[in-house]
Formats: C-alpha cells, sequence, structure tokens
C-alpha cells in the first residue's frame, strides 16, 4: 500500500478539526432572517393606541427605520426598554414597535410606566404579522432601508454594543458580512 | 483564572432539556389523509426557536403557532408544496428537517452512497490481491488442518 | 471541607495520572522492569483518588451542602435522595468526574485482569491510558471543577434539579454510556501500545478483544436505556430522533461493531491488522468527539449541556493532541504490521471486510449529516437543518444492505467456501423470508407495505440463517448435551447479539408502520378509542409529590368488555424550577405499548390528550439487552483467560 494513503486518516481528521473550531465562534441558534434583503411584509394591522388607524408597510418608507418586536410577557424585552429609550433619543433613526401577540392595554400601560420609544406601534394581537416577518421570539429587531427593505435583524435584547453596530451599518450601508 | 469562573458560573444554568413538557393540542381535520399530512408536517418541520425540537413536539409559543397555520393551510386544501414555500419564505431552509436537494447538498445526500461505492471497490480489489494464490476447492478437515498447521508455521517464523 | 477534600485528591490523581503517563512508558524504553511494573501501582493510587474525589461530591449532594455551587445548582433539600445522588452526574462538571471516574476504572480493571500481558505490552497500554486520564482531569481541573464554592454568601437552597432528570433514567443511563465511551480508550490504549511496540499478532488481538467487546456492551445497553428512557420521560412516544447528543453515542458505537469483528478476523486468521488498529483508533476518537459536541455548543440539542466555547475550545485541544497524534503515528508505523494470509471471495475474510465498510459507512453517514449544518454554517452557506427524514432516506438502506449480508455471512467459513455450500445452506430461509415478509403486513396490517416486507423479511432472514447454522452444528454431534457444552461462549455471544440485531429490526419496522396516535379533547366520562382499545377519562384529582404537585388523570383502557387496566397520567408543577413536566404513563406489553400523555388543562375542565398504540415498541430494547448480553457473554470463553501459551511466548520474542 503506498504509504502516503496512511496519511488521509489525519488530513480528514485536520479538515475535519478546522471546522469544529470555526463551530466554536458560531452560534447555531443565531438565524439570519429569510427575508433579508426582502421588502418588509405587507400587512394591514391596527395601531395600538388607536385602533381605528390601519397601519400599512407604507407607513415606514421613505427613511431608514428600526422596527423593534415586543411584548409585555417578554422579560428580555423589558432588559432592552432602556436602550431602546436611548436610541429614540439619540433620533437618528425612528423606531417603530411591533407590539407581538399581546395584550393592548398591559401594553399601553407598560408605554406608560416605562416611557414610550416608539415613533408609533402595530399591534400584532394575532402574531400573523410577526409570522409573515419570520419572528420566532421577542425581542427581535429589524433595520430596515429608506425603501422598506430589511438589511438586518437582531435576535435577542439590544444593548449599547448591538446598538453600535447598528450605527455603523446605517453609517456605512449594508453589508451582510457585518458582525 | 477570574474570567473563566465567570463563565463558569454563567453557564452552570445547565439544563439538559429546554422545553420541559412535550405539546398536545387537539387539531381535528375531516378526513384521515389531512391528519396524516397534518402529522408528517409537524414532524418534518423543524420549531425555529427551539433546541433541535421539531413543531409537534415543541411546546414554543412559535411552535403552536405554526401549527395553527399549518392546520389553516390544511383546511384551505393548499399543496404540500405551498406549505413548504410558505415556511422557508419565513423561516428559511432551517425549519426543513429534510434538506432540500441543491449543490450545498449534493455531498450530503449522495456523499454516504458515493463512499460505499468507492470502499466497496476498494474491497474488491484487496480480495482480488489476497485470493491471487488460492482456488477455491474443498478441503476435507484433515487437509484443512494440515493447511492451518503449515500456515501457522509460516507466519510464527 | 469535604469539598476541598475532593478537590485535592483530584489533585493528587493527577500527580499519580502523570506518574502513570511517564514511567511505565520510560522503563519499556530503557527496558527497566521495575519501571515497566510501576504502572499497575500507579493506577490503583490514581483510582483511589478520584474515588475520594467522587466520595465527596456524592456527600456534599447528600448533606445538601448548598455552598458548593455545583450541588447549589443541581439539587434541593426537598429532592429524593436517590436523585440527589445521581443528580452527581445532573450537570456537566460531575458527569465529567463521572468520565473520569470511570477512566480510572477501566484503568484499574486493565492492571489487574491483564497479569497474562507481557510486562512491556501492559506498562505501553497503562501508559496511554494514563495519558488520556491527564488531559480529562487536567479539564475538570481547570475549566470544570464540580466542588467550586459559592461564595461570599451562597443559596438558603438548592435551584433543583431538571425534572425530566428525575428519573430512573438518570441513575442508569449516564454510567453505561459512560462505561462504553470510556470502555473503547482501552481498545484504543491497546491500538497504540501496537504501533508503538511494532507487535500485532493474533496473540494482541486475543487480549483487547475482551476489553473492546465489553465497551462495546456497556455502549450497546446505554444507547437502549436512553432511547427508553427518551420514550416514557419525554411525553411524546418517541425512541429516537437523529438528534446530534443521540448520534454522538451511535458512531463510536457503529465503529466499535467493525471493531468487534476486525478483531474477530485478527485473532483467527492475522488479517486486517492496520484497519483494526484505525478502528481501534476511530472508535475512541468519536467518543472524545462526542464529548466535544455535547459540550461545546457548536450544535443544538434537545439533550445538550450548557455550552461554553471556552470549554469546547479546550476539548478541542485534547482532540487534536489525542486523535492528531494518534493517527500521526498510525500513519508512520502502521506499514509495519502488514499481514500476508490468504482468503477467497466466498470466504468469512471478504463479508467480515463487507460488513465493516457497511458500518463505517453507516458511522461516517451519521457523522456527515450531523456535522453538515456546522460545515454550511463556517463556510458562511447559510443554516439548514438535517434531521430524521435525511437519515432515514440514507442510513435505512445501507442498514438493509447490511443485514441482508449479515445473514450469508453466517454460513461462510473462514479462508474459502464454495458457492454450492453457500446456496444449499442459504435458498431455504432466503426463500423462506421473503414468502413470510409478503403474507406478513396482509396479516398483521391491512395490505401490502413495502417497508413492512423488507424490515420482516431482513429479520426473518437474519433469525432462520443463524438458527440453522446452529441447528447445523448438532448434525453429527453424538450427544446434543455435549455438544451444547462443547461450543464456545464467544459463539453463543456471537448468536445473541445478531438475534439482537433481528429483534430491533422487527421493532423498528412494525412501530414505524403501525404507530397509532390520536390528539383529544376530552372531559369525565369521555371515550376514545385506538387500535381496537377504548379509553374511557374519567377527569383527574390534585395529587401531591416530594417536590411538586399534579393533575393526575385516570382513563381506563378496555379490550372489548374487558377492562385491561386503568393509566394516571400526570401533568406535574415542579415548584422550585417552576416547571411543567409531561409525565406519561403506559401500559407496556410484549406486543404494544398503550402510551397516554397529558396536555393543556382546555375550557370546561376538559384536557387535551394524546393516546399512543406502539406496537412492538418494547422489541427496540428488547434487541438491544440481547446484543449487549451477547458481548458480555463472549467474554466469559474460556480461551481469553488462558495464561499467556507457548505460542504467544515464541511471539514475543520476535517482537
Amino acid at each position: 500500500m503506498p504509504r502516503l494513503l496512511l496519511f488521509i486518516p489525519l488530513v480528514l481528521f485536520i479538515v475535519l478539526g478546522a471546522f469544529l473550531w470555526k463551530g466554536l465562534s458560531i452560534d447555531p441558534r443565531e438565524l439570519p432572517s429569510a427575508l433579508l434583503n426582502k421588502s418588509f411584509p405587507a400587512f394591514q394591522v391596527p395601531a395600538l393606541r388607536n385602533p381605528n388607524k390601519i397601519l400599512t408597510n407604507t407607513d415606514f418608507i421613505g427613511q431608514p427605520v428600526l422596527v423593534n418586536v415586543w411584548a409585555t410577557w417578554c422579560p428580555s424585552c423589558r432588559k432592552e426598554h432602556d436602550q431602546l429609550l436611548a436610541i429614540a433619543q439619540e433620533a437618528n433613526v425612528p423606531v417603530i414597535g411591533l407590539n407581538y401577540k399581546d395584550d393592548r392595554s398591559a401594553a399601553l400601560a407598560w408605554l406608560e410606566q416605562l416611557g414610550d420609544p416608539y415613533k408609533f406601534n402595530i399591534y400584532d394581537e394575532s402574531g400573523m404579522l410577526g409570522l409573515d416577518l419570520g419572528v420566532y421570539g421577542a425581542p427581535e429587531t429589524y433595520l430596515l432601508d429608506a425603501k422598506g427593505i430589511i438589511r438586518y435583524r437582531h435576535v435577542g435584547v439590544i444593548t449599547a454594543e448591538v446598538w453600535a453596530n447598528f450605527k455603523v451599518m446605517l453609517e456605512k450601508g449594508w453589508s451582510n458580512e457585518t458582525i | 483564572m477570574k474570567q473563566f469562573k465567570t463563565i463558569l458560573l454563567l453557564s452552570i444554568i445547565s439544563v439538559f432539556f429546554t422545553s420541559a413538557y412535550a405539546a398536545i393540542e387537539v387539531y381535528q381535520f375531516d378526513n384521515a389523509e389531512k391528519t396524516a399530512r397534518f402529522q408528517k408536517f409537524t414532524a418534518d418541520l423543524r420549531c425555529p426557536k427551539c433546541q433541535n425540537q421539531n413543531i409537534a413536539d415543541s411546546n414554543a409559543e412559535i411552535a403552536r403557532d405554526l401549527r395553527a397555520k399549518l392546520q389553516q393551510m390544511l383546511t384551505e386544501d393548499k399543496s404540500d408544496k405551498d406549505i413548504v414555500q410558505y415556511m422557508t419564505d419565513r423561516y428559511g431552509d432551517f425549519v426543513l428537517y429534510e434538506p432540500k436537494i441543491t449543490a450545498q447538498t449534493y455531498l450530503l445526500w449522495f456523499g454516504p452512497f458515493l463512499l460505499l461505492a468507492i470502499a466497496l471497490l476498494i474491497v474488491f480489489f484487496i480480495v482480488k490481491a489476497r485470493n491471487k494464490r488460492t482456488n477455491s476447492i474443498e478441503l476435507n478437515t484433515k487437509q484443512q488442518k494440515q493447511l492451518d498447521g503449515l500456515l501457522n508455521k509460516k507466519q510464527d517464523s | 471541607m469535604i469539598p476541598e477534600i475532593g478537590e485535592f485528591s483530584l489533585i493528587l490523581s493527577f500527580c499519580f495520572s502523570i506518574l502513570l503517563a511517564i514511567i511505565p512508558m520510560v522503563g519499556t524504553i530503557i527496558k527497566n522492569e521495575l519501571w515497566m511494573n510501576y504502572g499497575q501501582t500507579m493506577a490503583k493510587g490514581q483510582f483511589f483518588f478520584i474515588l475520594i474525589s467522587f466520595i465527596c461530591l456524592g456527600y456534599s449532594f447528600a448533606i445538601d451542602d448548598f455552598s458548593v455551587t455545583y450541588v447549589a445548582n443541581h439539587s434541593n433539600s426537598l429532592l429524593p435522595t436517590q436523585y440527589k445522588l445521581s443528580a452527581i452526574w445532573g450537570g456537566h462538571e460531575g458527569s465529567l468526574l463521572l468520565w473520569v471516574f470511570i477512566l480510572s476504572g477501566w484503568t484499574l480493571a486493565v492492571s489487574i485482569f491483564s497479569k497474562n500481558l507481557p510486562l512491556d505490552m501492559l506498562a505501553r497500554v497503562l501508559s496511554v491510558m494514563g495519558m488520556i486520564a491527564i488531559g480529562f482531569i487536567l479539564f475538570l481541573l481547570l475549566t470544570s471543577s464540580p466542588f467550586e464554592r459559592y461564595l461570599p454568601r451562597f443559596p438558603a437552597d438548592g435551584a433543583d434539579l431538571n425534572p425530566l432528570l428525575q428519573d430512573f433514567g438518570l441513575i442508569v443511563h449516564p454510567p453505561m454510556l459512560y462505561m462504553g465511551y470510556v470502555g473503547f480508550s482501552v481498545a484504543f490504549a491497546f491500538a497504540i501500545a501496537a504501533l508503538l511496540s511494532g507487535r500485532l499478532d493474533s496473540a494482541w488481538a486475543r487480549w483487547s478483544r475482551p476489553w473492546t467487546n465489553v465497551a462495546w456492551a456497556f455502549l450497546a445497553m446505554g444507547i437502549t436505556l436512553g432511547s427508553w428512557w427518551a420514550y416514557y420521560e419525554l411525553g411524546w412516544g418517541g425512541w429516537w430522533f437523529w438528534d446530534p447528543v443521540e448520534n454522538a453515542s451511535l458512531m463510536p458505537w457503529l465503529v466499535g461493531t467493525a471493531l468487534v469483528h476486525s478483531l474477530a478476523a485478527t485473532e483467527k486468521r492475522g488479517v486486517f491488522k492496520s484497519w483494526t488498529l484505525l478502528l481501534a483508533i476511530f472508535a475512541f476518537s468519536l467518543s472524545l468527539l462526542g464529548t466535544f459536541l455535547v459540550r461545546s455548543g457548536v450544535l443544538t440539542s434537545v439533550h445538550a449541556f450548557a455550552s461554553d466555547p471556552e470549554r469546547g475550545l479546550f476539548i478541542l485541544i485534547l482532540l487534536a493532541i489525542t486523535i492528531g497524534g494518534s493517527l500521526t503515528l498510525f500513519a508512520i508505523k502502521a506499514p509495519n504490521v502488514q499481514s500476508e494470509s490468504r482468503f477467497s471471495w466466498l470466504s468469512r475474510e471478504t463479508f467480515l471486510l463487507i460488513n465493516n465498510v457497511f458500518l463505517t459507512v453507516m458511522a461516517m453517514t451519521v457523522l456527515l449529516g450531523t456535522l453538515y449544518p456546522l460545515l454550511l454554517d463556517s463556510l458562511g452557506a447559510g443554516k439548514i437543518s438535517v434531521g430524521p427524514p435525511y437519515f432515514n432516506a440514507v442510513f435505512v438502506p445501507i442498514m438493509s444492505l447490511m443485514a441482508i449480508g449479515l445473514g450469508i455471512s453466517i454460513s461462510v467459513r473462514w479462508r474459502d467456501t464454495s458457492l454450492d455450500r453457500i446456496i444449499e445452506a442459504l435458498w431455504k430461509p432466503a426463500l423462506a423470508s421473503i414468502l413470510i415478509g409478503i403474507a406478513f403486513p396482509f396479516i398483521y396490517g391491512s395490505g401490502f407495505d413495502f417497508s413492512v416486507f423488507l424490515g420482516i423479511s431482513i429479520s426473518l432472514w437474519i433469525i432462520l440463517t443463524i438458527s440453522l447454522e446452529f441447528i447445523g452444528k448438532f448434525k453429527h454431534a453424538e450427544s446434543i448435551f455435549t455438544k451444547l457444552k462443547q461450543l464456545p461462549m464467544s459463539y453463543y455471544g456471537m448468536m445473541l447479539a445478531h438475534l439482537g440485531v433481528a429483534v430491533v429490526a422487527i421493532g423498528i419496522t412494525l412501530v414505524s408502520v403501525y404507530s397509532e396516535e390520536r390528539d383529544i379533547r376530552m372531559v369525565a366520562g369521555d371515550k376514545v378509542s385506538l387500535a381496537g382499545y377504548e379509553f374511557e377519562f374519567k377527569g383527574t384529582q390534585q395529587v401531591q409529590g416530594a417536590n411538586y404537585t399534579a393533575d393526575r388523570g385516570q382513563l381506563i383502557v378496555r379490550d372489548g368488555d374487558n377492562v385491561i387496566t386503568t393509566l394516571n397520567p400526570e401533568k406535574r408543577h415542579y415548584s422550585v424550577k417552576n416547571n411543567m413536566m409531561t409525565e406519561a404513563d403506559i401500559d407496556q406489553g410484549f406486543f404494544r405499548d398503550l402510551y397516554v400523555a397529558m396536555g393543556e388543562p382546555l375550557d370546561d375542565g376538559a384536557w387535551a390528550v394524546r393516546v399512543h398504540y406502539k406496537p412492538f415498541v418494547r422489541w427496540l430494547w428488547y434487541g438491544g439487552t440481547l446484543m449487549a448480553l451477547g458481548g458480555l457473554v463472549t467474554v466469559t470463553d474460556k480461551r481469553y483467560r488462558k495464561k499467556t501459551s507457548l505460542s504467544t511466548k515464541n511471539e514475543a520474542t520476535h517482537a
């Protein structure tokens, strides 16, 4: 048997090891949005504050926006609330709320009590808009460009670092490689 | 030292199974074929939020929603293709436990059979080489014993 | 104080493992018998101190010492005592201590039971096992000590063990599984010793075979228990999900199965020597890889430990050293162990080789499917999932082909067999199994079903061929009783294990095709029928357990007018972790299980109830147990207990 063949198992193992090493720095649970670089799904859903006002996706076309999926039943949403307020204060990008499978009065009370960072809130009571958007658990935050195209999704709590990354993307344009 | 202790403490929230109980709900369909399709789909669609569970077994909120949506689509007589399309449009190929056959998954789908073919070919050549000097004459037990003795001697020397 | 003693004796055992790794090995180089003999003492020391460490952790659990972080996180004062003790391995740190404890146990066993090994061989084997111990005890000490204290202030009570783990399954499954995983380290150490010494003859194979068979048997039992546990505990009646953690145990088992067969050929005929070595390295490497996959968080699993990339990196380095090192050694040294026997196309050697090919390809398939999402992801090609539909589509055909080969190989002799003789032996069982396979789905089910035909034919094929082979042994025997006594135990073991394969195949086939389940809304008095049984729901009542409260349902099961049993599924609430748990209730039977689980309470006192009918599901575990038994029985074979014979002594002088 040619001696070099005996090195095949070793070579295969080294390749495997390289992948495993790479794998350590990847979070297998972090899913990129299936709607990345696609339009925000069309919808007609009432506003949170005014049940008679029907919102559609034309309501946030014209400038880049953050769409934040939240609910009062979601403990992590409470954690990121202060950061959202800070983002609203900075005011370089409007934050739009997607109140997801929530109770209207509880949601309004939450905003009353903790402050309201949102330009307006979409009240997705059935969660069907969330389903169309590919939401799999609050909180999630989407970055949309001026044409209403989804450029990035962050799953989990928005921290100062995450926000810093968002700002880089807002300034330098969209790249799928960021973060 | 200190850093790894913090990581240690953080990671100590170690749980074997995240979602602690099976999902059991009641869905009714007007025929057995739809019930079977419902069972097949809920078994083969992955819950995007969970730790490797299908939407049948998971009790996560999103799994419930997907089951409800699935029931709705089946009641509306949507085809299997439509249903798969609907799910992957929203959650990507990640939700399919049966990966699509694409250029990216050729290795996954055909690799095992290719490997089997190559390995059997190697076996073919090995046996061919080993076979050279034997001929398939049946030996009686006595001859067999003699041969064994000879072979063993040869090996030992 | 006790936890500190535990930690300290762990450090002591680490010192012993260093001595164990170095001194006997150096002894073989400088040819110093005293140094070579040292290994046995060191193995005892290492075992002793890990034992103390293990007892210390157990004691901390027993007395509810919540100042120990690990205890505080995995126990609670209300936890029943047996679960307090099995909670030792209920989390990452403790289960790693169990891993190391078992490793030192195997090392001790080798040092005790291998008195008839040549001294230099034993020294090398023990030394290699010492090296493995160094790596893992270091891992334990540096990243995962179970003896860390909660300082300065510790909680008044523990966070409780995950309710799913508060079960008999946790008591038996991990120790069995680890006995298997870690047991392959012995085969591995023998392989490394063979490569180092260049000595690889049938005596070597005879020494490492019993160790390999026992480890393999434990792993088979561990997997079987795991499947059984998941089936009754998780509440959805599944017994195998192709989850990464399950696959991690299946891969070394498949390669271990190949190794068991390849070793037989190496012992009996002196063939496939380098291949056997490679398999021994693979089997243990895959055990280690499993450890990595389960503990590093690179894959998501229902059963995984909390992930920690730092630990992952440590294990990866261990993998690189152990596997990389041994494969390098293999690549350099393997040419020295060429074999020269001849065999023909129709020989047991050829069939064992084909068997090995199938088993290895099956293991590689599982590896590929398990890691493929990671592969694509690290190439930036997106996230995909690989689950049961993939494995069933790819694994099952290969497995079926192999099972057909199993039946043929039974009647093939070493070296050469004539085609006529094989056909003569096989045409009847082949015909019978195909015919019965065709008829079976009509009789048992409602019409032809290809999966059932295939599964039943293959199972019968195995059963018939091995039975005829067995009966054939008595053709020329003067007395059946004498012949029964004459047949070696390894022969009985082989028969049992192969019978186990057939039994598992029947179980898989029938439970996959003929299972029925229904999810229904039930209020007290409601009835549902499933597979000819009638289930009547009698409502629920509140019950109080040791550390939980539960709604206990009552269902009366009837077959026609006869009441078969009353089932009491529970919906439990564990207060400490605020967990809801479904506790299914099962009417077990040889031919079928009736499985009932309760879901959510619905409106008006109604409950969502799931009833399953699971035909032949138990055969999976009967078969697995038969395989494990078979593996254990082979070890009692007389020839493994023989003192070093003259011939092996001769061979030793050539080494």
